[in-house]
This record gives structure tokens, C-alpha cells and sequence, in this order.
């Protein structure tokens, strides 16, 4: 039995979890269930070492222990399946299983007789029919999963988490591998199993531990409750944010999508986003909720003109067709993207609050050809005014600003450029209560002034809070609209968890 | 807080003096030793001998804060003053046609400069368009363009230019060796690029943070091409130089320059990751490399023990400029 007893963790003063006591027991699969942001990942990495540093304890087969590392862990016993596999796709089958644990002869060469037999040994009692000696590029997903269980079998391991398993794979292989789960659980192993896919749960799992907020919330078996029962567990919770000013009356289409569909790049069939349609007014707030992989981020990037090659459908902005194949034209046309991770897509941090606030309009601060400083620094101290960005001074690196403000030198560059329609993906995603508050209340008054916003998030009563018509997207379609009245977070969670046909 | 900011300033301020520091005790050293540095003559000499560098160095430093890097320019160099010096000599003949074109000077190192951009652009290109690695596409660029200045000069020097042409390497204006005039006007251009153009500050943007760059609306593959062009460009400059003060293009003029000029702007403070540098500490690493050049010869170190020296010298600032920049 693995047991989480008072766990705690922050990053950087955010709670991730708050006193989390969970028991996962032997012989079960155990599901954790809980919105995006609940703290399952956190947890997950917690337990089996990725993160060393948490306050409370750990304790498996009834001591207490604490990993150095995940090496420490596996050899602990418990082994982690990443959503992203964690393969050498270059190396054989064998080569990947004994990574870091290579059998040697006595002369200190590789015993690859031995390696090969063990790995066939695993694959057999996996049931997994392919030659040792493959590629694991050569392999399918599902298969591929298949090698890393192998490898976490070959440590002994006793317990087994597996985090989205079942996120890149189809029926088929789900089956396969729900057999080789059950296979597992008849053996006295502690499975944790994390998914979206409630539907799944009921037919795989035998426990579920509800996680939200960071705070534990119940564990209980799946046979004493429903679909909706955990829905409502999940997202039972009560927050007030800034109100809306009432519903508003549309107001004349200003941005119009049609039939938008999105190729995975290097793929024939796989599509990211599947003819999605929708419009948006000025001055609306549009939101768009869906769970991980929905294709929200895809979408607004495909809109900005980022994926032109894998793209298809059509773009309208005041009734006239664009035909956007970078950022530059879909900028050009009056839109504008606040992007999901500000330090990866949003800043230069080795640039100064200035100098990031001026990117995107820079021709228009030119005397001669030359960047004119004091129109750039007036530009600059607009922004830093109007949004109350806390900086020393214009010349202050952003990488040495808290994340609020960082986002606001993202809003403030976008803003410059006038646009007609905005588009936020997930504007608020790590930053505090008060900073976002700012933020809700600039987006309100953005739309008042007649600007149209897409807002994407993950966060529900985000959401709820600020938009006027709510989307939900779920693997790459939109399979809701509502509006703000009849929207509950329950409607909408069900709609954005995907559908497993069995 | 008040009192941590300044001393964070202060410290930052030193970090930027360093080079300029370590040049001050270099040229020490080696005035102590030698009574050979400080003379007018030497001096001058040193400086003639920089302004090559200094004019490879502008364009790889541009490159490199875009998180490139450019191998190509030693070759670059041998053929832009091979082509100057060609047509300089020979001309254009069109035997079919009966026809021959003599060159001005003027016109033949417009030519020598044409053929640089033109091969740098094409390292662009290819950089841009299918994503070769820097690395890679300027190292395919560095073989080639030593490869057609072979077939150019057929592998021999191209000597016997027009008297007045060695004016550019070995003239002087307003007292002041004329290389040297050359090569403050590129570090001056240089400077209002990356400080005060729109180019200048994307330069930066890409090299610091390429998605964002990307995502503001920046066409980086427009600047991309526009560096490298400039980087193709600085080296034909540097080539005419070079063939004009030894009044003759050598077909391997130029082999390890692009060394050189890394040395120069990696001691200059300029990030091989891009986004961080400037153009004035490049000037500096190059000079730091120039004197210690001149002041292992007049020491008569062996010419063994200069690379190994330079060598160290390299490592040494990279070590102290990581150690700088730990904090950040």
C-alpha cells in the first residue's frame, strides 16, 4: 500500500497541494480524478521522485521513505508512465528497457544474450508480439507503452502510476492494455491511474480519490457512484470573481471562422481540429473551456496565421475573407494573441520592459529610420501606466519581474497594436488573485470599448465569470455552445470530457 | 532593496569592464617586456592588423546574437578578394562576343563585395528555407567558397594589381591608417544597427526568444537572410583588405579567420545562445586578440605555444563571463 500522509508543495508561493492524505491500495487500480490544475500531475511526481522537495511523508509497504531521485524510486519500487513516453526512439527494444541497467559480462561488454532473453521473457508476459531486437520508433503508441510497463517490470516494481495512458491511443489498444492492467492487479500491485475519460474509469478502475484545488476531497469505491456524482466532486467549489456587467446585446459580427480544420504536422489523417465553425461580435467575451489536447491552443494559433501549411477552412474579420500565412498578416488584419506560456511564446526575458512592449509596433516608432526613443519610451509609459505594471523602471529586465506583470507586458504589447479582436489563452494560468483580478476587469473593459475576446481556459469559474458565450471544445471539435445562463460547471465538464465508444 | 539594486549595478558595471580591464593589463605585460609595443609604428601595425578581424567580427556578431554562427567568412574573405583582385587585373572577357570589360577600382571591389553578400545570402537561404542548421549550411559555405576561389585563381596568387589599389590596405588619411578608418565606419554602422533599427532590435528578440519573436509578428527569416547577407558582405570587405596590403590574392587567404572572429566576439561578452552582446565589446575581444598576437611575437614566443596561449585566453573569458552571468 502507498500512502500520501499531510503532502504539501508550492511553487514559488502558488499551492499546488495543500495536506494531501491519500491511500492507494495493493491489488486495485486506484484512480485520481480532478480538473486541470487540481495537483494530480504534482502529486504523481511526488511520489514517484521527480520532485524531492514537499513537506510530509510518503509511506510505502508501511515505512516511511523519501526518494533522492526517480532512479531512487524505481529502485523503491514504484515506476511512473509519463503521458510522454519517456523512449530513446532509436534504440531497440531491448536497448530501451535495460537503459541505465545494462547486464555486463565479466569482462565489463554488454551481455546482450541476457538482455534479449529477459526483454523477450517481459514482452511474452506482456503479450506484446514484437522482436526484442525492434525499433522502438518503428513501433506503434500503444505498443511503445507497452515497453515502458516492461521496463517498470523489470525493476519489480510494485506500484505502477500511469498518467494518461490511454491519451494517444486507440480502442484496440486501450483493450490490450486494460488487460495487461488487470493482469497486473491480479498480481498484488499497486496500479494509479490518472484520466480524463470518466467513462474509462468505470470500466478499469476499482477505486477513485477525488483530488481539487490542490486539497484532497474524498476517496470512495467506483461501484457506489455515477458518472455525475463524480463530475460534482470534481468541480463542487465556490468562487466569486469580478461580475459582468449583464448580458449584452450583439452587436454586429466581427470576426467570422468557418469549417477551420488542422493537420497534426507530418500526418496525413490525424486531425488536431475537425471543422470547427463559430463567430465572434464586437465587444463580446467569448470563452472557450476545454480539458487538455482539446485543440484550444491549436486553434486560437491556427487563427493567428501560425499553422498555414497543415490548415484548412476560412477566416473572415468584418465579412472579408483572409487567407492568414503568418503571424505578420493575421497582425496586420487587427488580431492580436496573448499566448498560453508567456515565457516560452510571449517575452524576450532578456530584453527590458521597454524593449518588450515596443516589439510588434516598432515601425511606427521610427524617425528616420531610426528607432526614435522617446516615442518608444512614451509608448512604453502608456502601458506601464494604464495597466499599473510594477517595474523599477522601463529599463528593468521582464525576466526579473513576478508573473502578473510579465503577463500585463504581453497584454501591453498586444495592445499597442490596436487590435480589433483579442485572443487570451489561458491569461491567467500561475499568476496571483489580485493580478488577475486586473486582468478580469481590463478584459471587461477591452470588450466595452467594443473589442472582440476570445478568452481560453481551463479554469472553470473563470470562465463562467467572464464570458458572454461559452464553447466547449473536446478532441479538437466544438461540441457546445451555451450561453452564460444555462452554463453549470457541470454541463460544461461533461461536454469537454470525451467519449469512449464502449 | 535600494542597497542590494546598486550593488547588483555595480557589479554589473564591472562584468562589462572586464575585457577592457583585462586589454589594460595585456598591453601592461607586455610593454613591460618588450620595448617594441608602445612605439608608434608598432601600434599603427597592430591596429591594421585588427581592422580585418574587427570587420568579420561586426557581421559574426550580429550573426551569433541571433543564436547563429557563421564558418564560412574566412573563405568568403580569400574569394571576394580574389574576384576584386581578378577583375582588377584581367577583366571580363565574352570571347563570343568579342567583348572586354576592364573593371575600375571601385567597380572591382563593389564586384569582390557583390559576390560576398551574395554567397552570404545564399547561407541565409538555406539556413531560412530548410532549416539546415547555422553550424552545418556555413560549413558546406566554408568549403565551397574556398572551393570557387580555387577555380577563380587556379590556385595561384593573383598579384600585380594597380599600384593604386594597395592604397586601401596600406594608406593613409588624416593620419590615420585607412583599414582602420574602414573598419570604424562598419563598427559604427555597426553600433546605430543594433541600438537604434528596427532590424538591430529584432536581432536581439530572435536570438533572445525566437518563438516570441515569431509570435509578435516578426518575419525572421527576412532578418535572418539580411544578416547573413551583411555577415557575407563584411567578410568581402575584409578580403579587400587584406589583398590589397599584401598587394596580392592569395587563394588560401583567410583559412582560420572565422576562429578568430568567434574568439573575438565570445570575448567580447557576446552569448553563443544568442540575444546577449554588443557590438563595441566584439571591437574589444578583437583587439585583445590583436595585441596578444603582436606581443607573443615580439617576445618571441614559438608560434606553437601563440595557439595554445590563445587558446587558454579564449576559455579564460568564457569561464568569467558564465561566472558573471550565474545570477541572471
Amino acid at each position: 500500500m502507498l500512502i500520501a500522509d499531510n503532502i504539501s508543495k508550492s511553487f514559488s508561493g502558488v499551492t499546488a497541494l495543500d495536506k494531501v492524505c491519500l491511500e492507494l491500495h495493493a491489488g486495485k487500480v486506484n484512480a485520481i480524478i480532478g480538473e486541470n490544475g487540481a495537483g494530480k500531475s504534482t502529486l504523481m511526481k511526488i511520489l514517484s521522485g521527480v520532485y524531492t522537495d514537499y513537506e510530509g511523508q510518503i509511506i510505502f509497504k508501511g515505512e516511511p521513505v523519501r526518494f533522492k531521485n526517480t532512479k531512487d524510486a524505481q529502485a523503491k519500487g514504484i515506476a511512473i508512465i509519463h503521458q510522454e513516453l519517456n523512449l530513446v526512439p532509436h534504440l531497440s527494444v531491448t536497448e530501451n528497457i535495460f537503459l541505465g541497467s545494462e547486464i555486463t559480462t565479466p569482462f565489463g561488454l554488454l551481455d546482450k544474450k541476457a538482455m534479449r532473453q529477459k526483454t523477450q521473457e517481459l514482452l511474452t508476459r506482456l503479450k506484446l508480439d514484437v522482436s526484442p531486437d525492434a525499433m522502438v520508433a518503428d513501433l506503434k503508441v500503444g505498443q511503445q507503452q507497452v515497453v515502458e510497463i516492461a521496463k517498470a517490470l523489470l525493476y519489480n516494481a510494485e506500484a505502477i502510476i500511469m498518467d494518461e495512458p490511454t491519451s494517444a491511443i486507440g480502442d484496440k489498444e486501450v483493450k490490450v492494455l486494460f488487460d495487461i492492467i488487470t493482469g497486473l492487479k491480479d498480481e498484488g500491485k499497486v496500479i494509479v491511474y490518472i484520466s480524463h475519460k470518466l467513462d474509462e474509469l468505470f470500466t478499469i478502475a476499482d477505486r477513485y480519490s477525488v483530488l481539487r484545488d490542490g486539497k484532497f476531497i474524498e476517496s470512495g469505491e467506483m461501484k457506489g457512484i455515477g458518472h455525475d456524482g463524480l463530475i460534482q466532486k470534481m468541480v463542487g467549489r465556490e468562487i466569486i470573481l469580478a461580475q459582468k456587467n449583464g448580458q449584452k446585446a450583439a452587436a454586429g459580427e466581427l470576426l467570422a471562422v468557418s469549417e477551420l480544420s488542422l493537420l497534426k504536422e507530418g500526418s496525413k489523417d490525424t486531425k488536431l481540429l475537425k471543422d470547427v465553425s463559430f463567430n465572434l461580435h464586437r465587444g463580446e467575451v467569448l470563452g472557450i473551456f476545454g480539458l487538455m489536447g482539446a485543440g484550444r491552443t491549436e486553434l486560437l494559433e491556427t487563427i493567428f496565421g501560425l499553422h498555414a501549411n497543415e490548415a484548412t477552412g476560412s477566416i473572415s474579420i468584418n465579412r472579408k475573407k483572409h487567407q492568414f500565412s503568418s503571424p505578420a498578416d493575421a497582425i496586420k488584419a487587427g488580431i492580436a494573441l496573448v499566448p498560453e506560456d508567456r515565457k516560452k511564446d510571449g517575452l524576450v526575458l532578456g530584453l527590458n520592459v521597454k524593449q518588450n512592449i515596443s516589439i510588434t509596433t516598432l515601425h511606427n516608432l521610427q524617425t528616420g529610420g531610426m528607432l526614435d526613443d522617446g516615442k518608444e519610451a512614451s509608448l512604453a509609459g502608456k502601458y506601464i501606466g494604464d495597466l499599473r505594471i510594477k517595474t523599477s523602471s522601463q529599463k528593468q529586465l521582464v525576466k526579473n519581474l513576478s508573473g502578473g506583470n510579465q503577463q500585463k507586458i504581453v497584454l501591453a504589447k498586444w495592445l499597442a497594436t490596436k487590435p480589433s479582436v483579442l485572443m487570451l489563452d489561458e491569461p491567467t494560468r500561475g499568476i496571483d488573485i489580485h493580478a488577475k483580478t486586473e486582468i478580469y476587469k481590463l478584459i471587461m473593459q477591452l470588450a466595452d470599448g467594443g473589442m472582440g475576446i476570445i478568452v481560453v481556459s481551463s479554469e472553470m469559474p473563470e470562465i463562467l465569470a467572464i464570458a458572454d458565450r461559452i464553447l466547449v471544445m473536446c478532441e479538437g471539435c466544438i461540441t457546445a455552445e451555451l450561453s452564460t445562463d444555462e452554463a453549470t460547471e457541470d454541463k460544461i465538464l461533461s461536454e469537454a470530457i470525451p467519449k469512449t465508444n464502449h | 532593496m535600494q542597497a542590494t539594486t546598486t550593488t547588483k549595478d555595480y557589479k554589473q558595471q564591472l562584468a562589462k569592464l572586464q575585457p577592457l580591464i583585462a586589454l589594460f593589463v595585456l598591453c601592461a605585460i607586455i610593454s613591460l617586456l618588450s620595448d617594441k609595443f608602445l612605439t608608434v609604428t608598432n601600434v599603427w601595425n597592430v591596429m591594421r592588423q585588427i581592422s580585418v578581424n574587427i570587420c568579420i567580427s561586426t557581421g559574426m556578431t550580429l550573426v551569433v546574437l541571433m543564436a547563429g554562427i557563421d564558418l564560412s567568412v574566412g573563405s568568403i574573405l580569400a574569394l571576394g578578394g580574389a574576384i576584386t583582385a581578378g577583375l582588377l587585373k584581367n577583366g571580363v572577357e565574352f570571347s563570343s562576343f568579342n567583348l572586354y570589360m576592364g573593371f575600375t577600382i571601385l567597380g572591382a571591389c563593389l564586384a569582390g563585395i557583390l559576390v560576398g553578400s551574395v554567397l552570404g545570402w545564399f547561407n541565409g537561404w538555406t539556413i531560412t528555407r530548410f532549416k539546415v542548421p547555422p553550424f552545418v549550411a556555413t560549413l558546406a559555405m566554408l568549403t565551397i567558397a574556398r572551393g570557387l576561389t580555387m577555380l577563380w585563381t587556379k590556385g595561384f596568387p593573383i598579384t600585380g594589381l594597380e599600384r593604386n589599389f594597395s592604397y586601401l590596405g596600406t594608406g593613409w588619411f588624416l593620419g590615420i591608417p585607412l583599414p582602420v578608418w574602414i573598419s570604424g565606419v562598419v563598427v559604427i554602422a555597426a553600433i546605430l544597427v543594433t541600438n537604434k533599427t528596427k532590424i538591430g532590435r529584432y536581432i536581439y528578440a530572435i536570438g533572445g526568444n525566437e518563438n516570441a519573436a515569431r509570435l509578435s509578428g516578426i518575419n525572421i527569416n527576412r532578418v535572418k537572410i539580411a544578416v547573413y547577407t551583411i555577415a557575407g558582405a563584411l567578410a568581402a570587405v575584409g578580403g579587400l583588405i587584406v589583398t590589397s596590403r599584401l598587394d596580392a590574392a592569395q587563394p588560401n587567404a583567410g583559412v582560420g579567420y572565422e576562429l578568430d572572429s568567434i574568439a573575438a566576439v565570445v570575448i567580447g561578452g557576446t552569448s553563443l545562445s544568442g540575444g546577449r552582446g554588443t557590438i563595441l565589446g566584439t571591437v574589444l575581444g578583437a583587439v585583445i586578440i590583436g595585441v596578444l598576437n603582436n606581443g607573443l611575437v615580439l617576445l618571441n614566443v614559438s608560434p606553437f605555444w601563440q595557439q595554445v596561449v590563445k587558446g587558454l585566453v579564449i576559455l579564460a573569458a568564457v569561464i568569467i563571463d558564465k561566472a558573471n552571468n550565474k545570477g541572471e
